[in-house]
């Protein structure tokens, strides 16, 4: 068969034979045997998903229009493959979606996910996926195409493969704006992704997961909307999965849910999601636990009460050991974020914190060159949070020998805040040697520092003060 | 000259007189003086004693009022420190939803491990029974191994102390036939795109086995048999008809004709009976429920509970008939209101 043998050796061709192949291919299409149309639409796609070129060169060709002019009367294996052909040109660029939407080829997909048979729906329902994917226009055509009620309706059917195909698309529609959020939870569709999140397939519960997270993160209503549905205790499940993906996405929606008001925290809180975030946490490595850590710190943002709750589950071990053992920037900077927003609200909480001995780490990662802007910008700024309210001695104590002026600025500023009413810190002070390291830092007469010191200085007697001072001025 | 002393006298008279004059209206004024200090000095005191006592006044409302502020700051610091204290930073409650939160990370890490111990356990199960599953077919496969009286197998080498469990095995199964198992569909959803293999038609008969062995015996052909077998029933038209069919066409039409010209539901009666037009009253004896009814034999008063007003019967304030009174009061109950 010359169809056949075309097929077969039509993924190995050349790209300087492009344009003779889609003019071989087209007249293909509108061939009477039915085989032939859809090998030849096979082709089309096979060609147009290897690389972004050739799908430009099947949209050029003037393809699409003759793919889609007979799609509704054509049996199950063409729209397939026409469906196919679509998703393969469209998920390249947002250009090319672009052509591939302006072609009516919406239409044609919506009259796809009506179909009977699974696979067609599918095919379409992916093809739709990857359009939606580029950015919130092309979204807004889709749903406008009236996709969004078909999907939905995709999602309760039986087959695994297309309840994940389906979730994936709402996913991508829902993840541009609250519009498109809002349109997808009009449909209805909350209430059968939350259904979904028991089933145990791994690659569906991650897809039902992250489009519940992207409806999630626009807004407070959407997020209220989502915990309606009663999706905690049984998300928590999730976090214990076996597969990564799961465990990630999982948290990354109870993150886009905690992080709006201070009343959904604490949902999350009451219902012992942070317990379950910190295991989780413990447990994974690499990129997969930045949702959990991420989750924590808006969890110990909004109130000081919500914090201790954080610090109460043991929370502050598995953030200490994730800023030490990544090695990746970003993770690291997310975990120093998070302990700043832990220990920032009282004394407690940062003494909590410094008890740890996380404090070195942090400014160490400060001071090292070698860190991202990112990163040195998130350590200081934990670093003065914790620091401003910080009256734990002994882990302030190492800080004096390695800081730089600015942080110096705040440890000084605690000592001479604390040593005035405690005889104990005083001793301890001066013969831990503390006095005579802040003998030697230099500050300008009147700065804040320079007072700072001079309350110091006046804890002590002054023979004392004078002898240290002598001593640093000889060495 | 006496002129001139006249004039001398004159002037001299006129200076005492002047002077005295200046004298009496001096002491007048000094007089008039002395009254108007003395109005205004007593005038002056009692306007200064009124000021004074308005500014006691003032002094002591003032004192009083931070006598009182004093006192409402030192209730409100009570109350405000009580009601902070147990209201909005309530350090025991707070204390308590700490714990409870504890308690409550336990049980949930608690249940989350062991939902993973059951995942786990599920999850080793299953890859025992595949196991298991695994080896049995093997078995089956390789029945032929199995070791003979004479001759022992490879897993059941005489120098062993007890046969290799794959020889329990092999001795549990049974052989595996070379009966071909099910064609799945040749397109599953996840090959279509990739399209590993040529396109094939299914077609709508299913045909007779290919390699099967011709039974021996005057067998009359298996493709035959099928088709027989599987023919669709073709009834006839007396056999799918219903029995009464023509008649009951025909006895339908004109039901239908009737029930479509009838202009009203009563019968016609013959002119025979034309003056039997009086419905039939019957008697009491009839028309009771089950027969005889007891009114009129046994009671002749009408009671019906369900219309009445109260339980109890009225009380009279005069009594009325005295047999009548009796009504429902006799010893015996039959009668009674209940």
């Amino acid at each position: 068969m010359f169809e056949y043998s075309l097929f077969l050796h039509v993924t190995f061709f050349y790209i300087s034979e492009v344009f003779c192949v889609m003019s071989l291919l087209r007249p293909l299409l509108l061939d009477v045997v039915p085989t032939i149309q859809q090998t030849a639409a096979l082709a089309l796609g096979r060609l147009a998903n290897y690389n972004d070129d050739l799908a430009e060169a099947v949209v050029k060709g003037d393809i699409l229009p003759q793919l889609l002019c007979s799609l509704s009367e054509q049996n199950r294996f063409y729209k397939k493959a026409a469906a196919f052909v679509l998703r393969a040109v469209g998920k390249h660029s947002p250009q090319l979606a672009q052509a591939v939407v302006q072609c009516g080829a919406l239409e044609m997909l919506v009259i796809c996910l009506e179909d009977f048979d699974p696979g067609v729906k599918e095919a379409a329902s992916w093809a739709l996926g990857y359009i939606a994917r580029h950015n919130s226009e092309l979204s807004q055509a889709v749903v406008d195409a009236g996709a969004v009620p078909l999907l939905v309706l995709c999602i309760q059917e039986p087959e695994i493969a297309l309840k994940r195909i389906a979730a994936s698309t709402l996913s991508d529609i829902s993840k541009h704006s609250p519009e498109l959020a809002q349109t997808v939870v009009d449909a209805g569709a909350i209430a059968h992704l939350a259904q979904m999140i028991l089933n145990p397939d791994a690659k569906l519960k991650s897809q039902v997961l992250s489009a519940l997270s992207q409806i999630a993160k626009h807004s407070v209503d959407l997020a209220e909307l989502v915990v309606e549905a009663e999706i905690f205790p049984v998300v928590l499940t999730c976090l214990k999965d076996s597969d990564e993906y799961v465990k990630k996405n999982g948290a990354t929606l109870i993150r886009e849910i905690a992080k709006h008001t201070p009343e959904l925290s604490q949902l999350i809180v009451n219902a012992g999601g942070v317990a379950a975030v910190i295991d989780c946490i413990g447990s994974c490595k690499g990129t997969v636990r930045l949702p959990g850590i991420m989750m924590l710190g808006y969890v110990a943002a909004h109130s000081e009460n919500l914090s201790m709750a954080v610090i109460v589950s043991k929370g502050i071990p598995p953030l200490c050991a994730c800023l030490i053992e990544e090695h990746e920037d970003h993770i690291k900077a997310a975990a120093a974020w998070a302990l700043g927003q832990v220990g920032r609200h009282t004394p407690e909480h940062a003494r909590a914190v410094a008890v740890t001995n996380v404090l070195p780490t942090l400014l160490a990662m400060y001071m090292d060159t070698r860190s991202s802007e990112d990163l040195q910008m998130k350590t200081k700024k934990a670093l003065k949070n914790i620091l401003q309210k910080c009256t734990y001695l002994p882990a302030l104590e190492p800080l004096l020998h390695d800081a730089p002026p600015n942080i110096m600025k705040h440890i000084v500023g605690q000592f001479s805040k604390v040593l005035p009413h405690d005889s104990k810190a005083r001793r301890l002070f001066v013969t831990t040697g503390g006095l005579k390291k802040v003998q030697e830092i230099k500050a300008e007469p009147g700065s804040l520092l320079q007072e700072y010191i001079n309350t110091i200085n006046n804890c002590y007697p002054e023979e004392i003060v004078r002898v240290l001072q002598l001593i640093v001025a000889t060495n | 000259c006496l002129d001139e002393d006249r004039k001398i006298e004159y002037k001299a008279a006129v200076k005492i007189q002047s002077w005295f004059r200046g004298c009496r209206v001096r002491a007048y004024l000094r007089y008039l003086n002395k009254m108007v200090i003395f109005i205004q000095k007593w005038w002056r005191g009692y306007r200064s004693r009124r000021y004074f006592r308005k500014m006691v006044e003032t002094a002591y409302f003032i004192m009083k009022m931070n006598f009182y502020n004093e006192m409402a700051v030192r209730i409100q610091k009570r109350w405000r420190g009580y009601y902070v204290r147990k209201y909005i930073h309530n350090y025991y409650a707070l204390k308590k939803y700490l714990e409870a939160i504890s308690v409550n990370n336990e049980i949930v890490r608690n249940e989350l491990q062991e939902y993973t111990k059951m995942k786990e356990n599920e999850e080793k199960r299953k890859d025992l029974e595949k196991k298991e599953k695994e080896k049995k077919y093997q078995a089956r496969k390789m029945h032929y191994l199995l070791s003979t009286e004479q001759i022992a197998g490879i897993y059941n080498s005489p120098f062993r102390k007890s046969p290799d469990p794959m020889e329990l095995l092999l001795r549990k199964s049974k052989p595996l036939s070379h009966r071909q198992q099910q064609m799945k569909s040749p397109f599953t959803s996840s090959d279509w795109p990739a399209c590993k293999r040529p396109l094939t038609f299914s077609t709508a008969q299913p045909l007779p086995p290919i390699g099967r062995q011709k039974p021996q015996g005057p067998f009359r052909d298996t493709a035959e048999v099928l088709r027989q077998r599987y023919k669709p029933l073709e009834p006839t038209l007396r056999v799918a008809a219903s029995i009464n069919s023509p008649l009951e066409k025909a006895r339908e039409e004109m039901k239908r004709e009737e029930w479509r010209n009838r202009i009203h539901d009563n019968e016609f009666l013959p002119f025979s009976s034309y003056h039997k037009n009086e419905k039939y009253d019957p008697s009491i004896h009839r028309s009771g429920k089950y027969g005889q009814e007891t009114y009129g034999v046994k009671h002749f008063r009408e009671v019906q509970p369900k219309k009445w007003v109260a339980d109890k019967d009225f009380q009279t304030v005069l009594p009325s008939i005295v047999l009548f009174e009796k009504f429902g009061k006799t010893y015996s109950r039959t009668g009674q209101i209940v």
